[in-house]
């Protein structure tokens, strides 16, 4: 099928490993234990092995707001950071991407001890501003994510905010700048009711400037108002790849099941 | 795999071939290493924001502020100065022997400082690497950049102690200006070595105090570097006059100092310390550019 529409995610059997050291049983993790292992060569019982993707495959069209949903721990925000390249998938397979796609997401850290501006200096440069560009977009970054809706915030470390504060300065640092392919990851659920309005509407801007979002979120209002098709992913395996409603009705079912 | 071609036979093409024919790339791919480079130097200013970021979050929750960039040195060399020039009184057949430890202490401090701060610039912004894509070696870059900062100001302070033990100011004090530089490569390229090492294998965080010890012992801080010739010999003294420290240390002390031993004629300290500079400069820039794509999974 050779229609016009332009592919920006292509993820071809996609499998992400976790690798977690120092989490055994206790005695696995023992001097002795620790000695066998060196004398006799074997790999490190001490490291375990977490498959959270396991052959995720499906194509992502230039304009469209994808949805992922799925219980906790099903393996979204793994995928997430495997799009934007932030964790290697294994060998066998592999994610293609245009462009550099961005993640954004409530675990964002930014300096905690910095001022929100500083904050919003820093962000900006580390997604590949120029200076002048940062001085010309932070007025606007902090107007928009209404930190100082209540007093002169911007200027008092992060520290200070209430986390849905940190996160609406977080989305609005990362929606600042053009994306070919923006990840979002639960950032819309923390906001209140007012900024989340504004920003299910800055996402709709951002996908009519022909680029693709992906929204990772547990508010199934939410994904319903930004995104027309959804992936459900269950225990790293996608479960229903189609338009939001059909996809929704279908986990509904399963959740209350 | 089967489980591709199962796949594949619904989608006509393979998915990989969709995705090179519309010209998308891999996600986590390698970029050759000149296109690293560029792509790290638009990002300069990052790095330099990230550094005094890193400066201004430390220094923030103090109440003197970078009043500690130098009051930190100065009791530092203080410390010394108990021990070693009241305390012990050894003058080690040194002449000025408080400038001769000061120069080693504070020469070391800026590599061992830039180890220590080098070893968790990747394990300690993994939600910042996770969260941002950037060229990691920003990282251990800002680091270094830090603690050049802070050499600075103990470079400041050890040249009043020199001037105060009656040292005189010559035209050679110009070469501390190289000397310094050379290390600062030096020590850029051992917090990207240190930084991709112990991000593998956190294990070797715990060893890292006595390497720095076992270094400073090697590298001729607290006593004269004549006291390697008096003991060993052959290979032996060869290796240890050959450790960069000890390299870059002399260079320090034949800049500001009038009558002082070295291990070496000063050319051939020299052709030493640039070779270990574009060695551990390079390598360790090279070795940490292998790593990049790797850095995320934590």
């Amino acid at each position: 099928m050779a229609d016009q529409r332009q592919p920006t995610v292509i993820a071809d059997n996609a499998n992400i490993v976790y690798r977690i050291y120092g989490s055994v049983a206790p005695g696995a993790n023992s001097p002795l234990a620790s000695l066998r292992r060196i004398v006799t060569g074997k790999k490190s019982a001490a490291v375990r092995e977490v498959h959270a993707v396991k052959g995720a495959s499906f194509v992502a069209y230039r304009g469209e707001a994808i949805g992922l949903i799925g219980t906790n721990g099903s393996g979204k925000s793994t995928l997430l950071r495997a799009i934007a390249g932030l964790l290697p998938v294994e060998r066998g397979g592999g994610i293609y991407a245009a462009g550099q796609p961005s993640l954004l997401g409530v675990n964002a850290a930014l300096m905690n001890d910095l001022s929100g501006e500083r904050n919003v200096e820093l962000g900006c440069l580390a997604m590949g501003m120029s200076p002048a560009e940062v001085k010309e977009q932070a007025p606007g970054i902090i107007e928009f994510s209404g930190i100082n809706d209540r007093g002169d915030f911007s200027s008092l470390p992060m520290k200070t905010y209430s986390s849905g504060m940190a996160a609406r300065l977080r989305f609005s640092i990362a929606a600042a700048k053009k994306h070919d392919v923006l990840l979002i990851d639960e950032a819309l659920a923390t906001g209140d009711a007012k900024f989340r309005k504004r920003s299910e509407q800055r996402v709709r801007d951002l996908r009519k400037e022909a680029g693709t979002v992906f929204l990772v979120s547990h508010s199934e209002q939410s994904i319903r108002d930004t995104c027309e098709r959804s992936i459900w992913l269950e225990s790293g395996v996608i479960r229903a790849d189609g338009p939001t409603d059909d996809v929704l009705k279908e986990y509904e079912t399963y959740v209350n099941k | 795999m089967a489980q591709t071609a199962v796949a594949d036979s619904d989608t006509g093409p393979s998915l990989t071939e969709l995705a090179r024919s519309h010209g998308l790339t891999k996600a986590g791919r390698l970029p050759r290493l000149p296109e690293y480079t560029r792509h790290l130097w638009s990002y300069r200013h990052f790095i330099a924001a990230f550094a005094n970021a890193k400066v201004s979050a430390s220094l923030g929750s103090t109440k003197l502020g970078v009043v500690w960039q130098l009051l930190t040195p100065l009791i530092n060399a203080g410390v010394y100065y108990l021990i070693f020039g009241v305390l012990i009184n050894t003058k080690q057949d040194v002449d000025n022997f408080i400038a001769y430890l000061c120069a080693g202490v504070f020469v070391f401090g800026f590599t061992q400082s830039v180890v220590q701060a080098g070893s968790q610039s990747i394990t300690a912004n993994i939600a910042l690497i996770r969260a941002l894509h950037f060229p990691r070696a920003s990282l251990p870059i800002a680091v270094s950049l830090v603690e050049v900062r802070n050499m600075i100001a103990s470079m400041i302070v050890l040249v009043a102690i020199v001037l105060l033990t009656g040292e005189p100011l010559t035209a050679q004090w110009l070469l501390l200006i190289p000397a310094l530089v050379l290390q600062t490569i030096f020590n850029t390229g051992l917090a990207l070595f240190v930084s991709r090492l112990i991000s593998k294998v956190t294990d070797i965080r715990q060893l890292i105090p006595y390497i720095l010890r076992i270094w400073m012992y090697g590298s001729a801080v607290l006593y004269p570097v004549t006291f390697f010739a008096e003991r060993i010999h052959g290979w032996q003294l060869t290796l240890v006059e050959s450790n960069p420290m000890l390299i870059y240390i002399e260079l320090v002390r034949h800049a500001l100092m009038e009558n002082v031993d070295l291990a070496q004629p000063a050319p051939l300290l020299w052709l030493q310390a640039a070779i270990w500079t574009v060695l551990v400069g390079f390598g360790g820039y090279v070795y940490f550019w292998r790593g990049e794509k790797g850095y995320g999974r934590g």
